[in-house]
């Protein structure tokens, strides 16, 4: 008897177990269809971060194909247009330690920049429309064009292409508009600014 | 008395009001200059709508608004526009921005304005937009324009006339109250009616300002004529810094803590500063723009400090001037108060329409701090924040530019009253850092704005680069299709051809004529072959079966042309036409077949059989009919030349390549000029084609040489039968 009851339970566990596992399996099925993530979202999440200059210094036609680069095991300090603030961002993000700017692909720019074109030199060739990764040219064939500062990048992907050389490189002057304060030295570096004639210590000069 | 609450935190520094106490307003002479700022409130910068050298009136509009938060900009007084251009602004970075710049002419005559003391019976709409079109923005500090905070979208319960000037060394609205009570009731009678008489008209006024309170109470007994007077409340509350910040005035008036991010109208209550409500007051019942205003100039460092009434515009240094301020003594000039002022570049900047004040304190009165020590997390900071905030948290995540943590501790709350500052026993310059980093914030936000906006533009731009491609994909791929379908049916119409030749030929006795045009170049092919080998007796076997075959052929074309006659429509004349001209190519090939028959056998009658094997078979292609396609006109070149230079001498032979050969080193010079003359890619191909031809023809004329010492002077010959082509 006590033979049977053990078989019965036996039976018992592994119908129970089968059963949960249907039931799960059936659940987990539904959910991976249902809650399927389009492409991989760290890819959207590094694209964020990366500024959208679409400049193509780091070797990739755009920011969004940098960004999977970097997901495919990319170095994360080949974007100079965002500099190593961009890079410290990509490496919190990505858990890795922030490596300096790969010299490589360029400077990281002080002041922003923005194309423009000299009108009464431009033939009109829309090579330079061509070459804009954001629409930021306007013009036709034959026709003056001119950028559109506002949607311009400053990716500087226009200079090149232009056969008379006329488009140039600007620095946005600051505004009030954009002006802010500056954050105040330390207090060791303010200190040391104040009296960069001595080494004395504080104490010191009183005496 | 109405209730009031008490704010967080709070400071008492020295007050040091009566400095500029002492007397009545007084007025500036008309400076020779006036510079307005494009931009002298929060919003759109206004924009210029007169020229250089333009005559302008007094209150004359000379910058209009620009989208809704925005003011327009007014002359102070009559002269000429001297100048548009950047100027110093009084700005804390120093930098400059766009300014009018007018050459007073000391008329100070006025543009011609109208007053609305009647102004209830206007509607409020009305009254908003006369206060917008007279340039008036808050005079309390911040300038946002006033006519904006006049249409709230929430019916309004509470109006709070901020008469609180909590910032030391300040008196221009306590002035301007002792002295002009009964219009600034009036300005607040017109803000009644605009907002639809709110329940409760508060007027907040600290504890240190008796003399004020004084003049409002009597002006407020003797306005007679604004019967909602009993509706206006002067309340009283203990002098404390900041209470003058609207949020803290509203809190102190109502208790209502404005949650953040919120505006006062969402709580139903609109605030307006004393100042404004007076300015108001002149733009609806005396119709002036806002072109002037009342500004302290006080501190040690002046002779006769004083509030004055002072035009927009007017140099800081001619204001100074009046006040006898001493430079010498004023190490540092501040625009505003000591609290929340900044230090001005020089004194030829303008005051503008929030300049409340100018400090101009001795370096006793306010030294220059100690330098910042590290904090020592004493938490006085937190005690006096009046917005509830962690100073000292924010402090440290301003310092490694935590901006989230910052954002997370609200730092968009802070008003930047400066109390932590003040309070800091390590000297910290506390709101410096609140100020970097939310500049700092609000940069990386428009930047990520940008950013945004960049990459909707990259991804367009990449789809729409991608359509193209492939719409012309799909071109190609159409152009393919079809060219293919066209070639599998010219070879299905081939096979038939080929395969039942009569039929086609039936089909169509023009194409019928055409091809026996090539029958017969085969024919004349097959015919030179048998001519070279053939003897003369069967050559003129041949050309008797020639002469039946073209009578056979001229006889069936005039049947077929017989057959036609009969039918009279355009399309079969044509063939008709066609069908004749066939019939005249038989005819006069059988007469050519017969001719040629007499002439061998009178040839061969004569010269017995010699070397006449070229002659009939040149003959015979050369009396294929002048129709004959390029093809055979080409065999027919071929053929004379191979038959010229067989007939030449070696030395003939290598002239004549030389001959070429320099015919197409002329082409090539001329192509290379060409191309270079273009600018195009294929010089360098050019280059290299001249170059390869003179070799060509160096080596020619070389075997030339050598060839003429071997062999002599070259004999020449003639083709007699070669002409008749």
């Amino acid at each position: 008897m006590t033979e049977l009851s053990s078989l019965e339970l036996l039976l018992t566990a592994v119908l129970a177990l089968v059963a949960l596992a249907t039931v799960f399996g059936v659940i987990l099925g539904y959910a991976a269809v249902t809650f399927k993530v389009e492409g991989n979202p760290l890819v959207a999440q590094i694209d964020a971060l990366l500024p959208q200059t679409q400049c193509g210094n780091c070797g990739y036609p755009g920011c969004k194909p940098y960004a999977q680069a970097i997901v495919d095991g990319e170095e994360i300090n080949k974007c100079p247009p965002g500099g190593q603030a961009t890079i410290d961002a990509l490496a919190s993000l990505l858990d890795v330690p922030a490596p300096e700017l790969d010299a490589e692909h360029g400077e990281e720019a002080e002041v922003k920049s923005v194309a423009y074109i000299r009108e009464d030199e431009c033939i009109g060739c829309t090579k330079c429309i061509q070459a804009c990764p954001v629409d930021a040219i306007l013009g036709a064939a034959k026709l003056m064009h001119t950028v559109i500062a506002d949607e311009c990048t400053g990716c500087d992907l226009c200079v090149e292409p232009c056969p008379v050389d006329c488009i140039d490189m600007l620095e946005i002057p600051q505004t009030l508009a954009d002006w802010h304060w500056q954050t105040p030295l330390p207090p060791a570096e303010r200190f040391a600014r104040a009296n960069s004639d001595s080494n004395i210590i504080a104490t010191d000069r009183a005496a | 008395m109405s209730k009031i609450w008490d704010i967080h935190g709070g400071i008492h520094p020295a007050e040091h009001k009566a400095l500029s106490l002492g007397g009545p307003i007084r007025t500036v002479p008309l400076p020779p200059t006036l510079i307005l700022p494009l931009s002298q409130h929060i919003g759109a910068p206004a924009y210029p709508v007169v020229g250089v050298g333009d005559k302008v009136l007094k209150g004359q509009l000379i910058a209009a608004a620009k989208g809704f938060v925005s003011a327009p900009v007014h002359a102070p007084s009559s002269g000429v526009i001297s100048a548009i251009e950047e100027q110093t602004v009084p700005h804390v970075s120093g930098m400059k921005a766009p300014c009018i710049v007018i050459q007073t002419d000391g008329n100070d005559s006025w543009i011609e304005h109208s007053a609305n003391p009647d102004y209830r019976q206007k509607t409020a709409a009305e009254l908003v937009a006369l206060i917008g079109d007279a340039g008036i923005t808050g005079l309390g500090g911040a300038g946002f324009p006033s006519a904006v905070k006049l249409q709230p979208r929430q019916p309004i319960n509470t109006l709070i006339i901020n008469a609180t000037e909590c910032e030391p060394y300040i008196t221009a609205d306590d002035q301007l109250i002792r002295e002009r009570a009964a219009d600034i009731l009036i300005g607040i009678d017109i803000l009644a009616h605009i907002l639809g008489r709110p329940e409760r008209i508060l007027i907040g006024i600290e504890d240190n300002k008796p003399e004020a309170q004084q003049a409002l109470a009597s002006a407020l007994k003797n306005s007679g004529n604004t019967d909602n007077a009993g509706a206006i409340e002067v309340v009283e509350f203990p002098t404390k810094y900041p209470s003058g910040g609207e949020k803290q005035l509203i809190q102190i008036l109502t208790g209502e803590e404005l949650p953040s991010g919120k505006l006062p109208a969402e709580l139903g209550i609109v605030c307006q500063n004393i100042g404004t409500t007076h300015a108001i007051y002149r733009a609806i019942c005396h119709g002036e723009a806002l072109i002037s205003r009342l500004t302290t100039v006080t501190g040690q460092a002046c002779g006769k400090p004083g509030n004055f009434e002072v035009l927009i515009g007017t140099p800081v240094a001619h204001l100074l001037k009046e006040a006898e301020f001493d430079a010498q003594r004023c190490p540092k000039l501040i625009m505003g108060g000591p609290m929340m002022g900044f230090a001005l570049p020089d004194t030829s900047v303008p005051i503008i329409k929030s300049s409340n004040c100018l400090l101009a304190t001795t370096a006793e009165e306010s030294p220059p701090p100690p330098p910042a020590q590290a904090c020592i997390r004493c938490g006085h900071c937190a005690e006096v924040c009046p917005a509830s905030l962690l100073p000292q948290q924010l402090y440290w995540h301003a310092q490694s530019k935590n901006y989230e943590r910052l954002e997370a501790h609200h730092l968009a709350d802070c008003i930047e009253c400066g109390a932590c500052s003040y309070v800091c026993p390590s000297s910290i310059p506390l709101v410096q850092y609140y100020r970097a980093a939310k500049g700092e914030i609000r940069l990386i936000a428009e930047e990520k704005r940008q950013s945004d906006r960049a990459r909707a533009r990259f991804e367009h731009h990449q789809a729409r680069v991608e359509q193209e491609e492939k719409d012309k994909a799909a071109k190609r791929e159409a152009r393919k299709l079809a060219a293919e379908a066209a070639k599998a049916k010219r070879e299905a119409e081939a096979e038939i051809a080929a395969a039942n030749p009569q039929a086609a030929l039936d089909a169509s006795p023009s194409a019928g004529a055409n091809d026996s045009g090539e029958l017969d170049i085969v024919q004349a092919a097959l015919a030179r072959v048998a001519a070279k080998k053939a003897s003369p007796e069967d050559q003129r076997k041949r050309f008797e079966r020639a002469i039946e075959t073209t009578a056979a052929r001229l006889q069936k074309a005039q049947q077929v042309l017989a057959a036609m006659a009969s039918d009279d429509s355009a399309e079969q004349q044509i063939k008709r036409d066609q069908q004749r001209a066939s019939v005249e190519q038989a005819r006069l090939r059988h007469q050519e077949a017969k001719n040629k028959l007499a002439a061998i056998e009178t040839d061969q009658a004569a010269n017995g059989p010699g070397d006449i094997a070229a002659k009939p078979a040149t003959t015979n292609t050369a009396s294929a009919d002048p129709g004959l396609d390029r093809a055979a006109a080409a065999i027919a070149r071929a053929q004379k030349n191979a038959a010229e230079q067989a007939s030449m001498s070696p030395q003939q032979k290598l002239q004549k390549q030389r001959d070429a050969l320099e015919k197409r080193l002329g082409k090539a010079q001329t192509r290379l000029a060409q191309a270079e003359s273009e600018g195009s890619e294929q010089v360098e191909a050019f280059n290299h084609a001249v170059a390869t031809l003179s070799e060509k023809l160096k080596a020619a004329d070389l075997e030339l040489a050598s060839g003429s010492q071997d062999s002599g002077p070259a004999k020449v010959q003639t083709h007699t039968t070669e002409d008749s082509n």
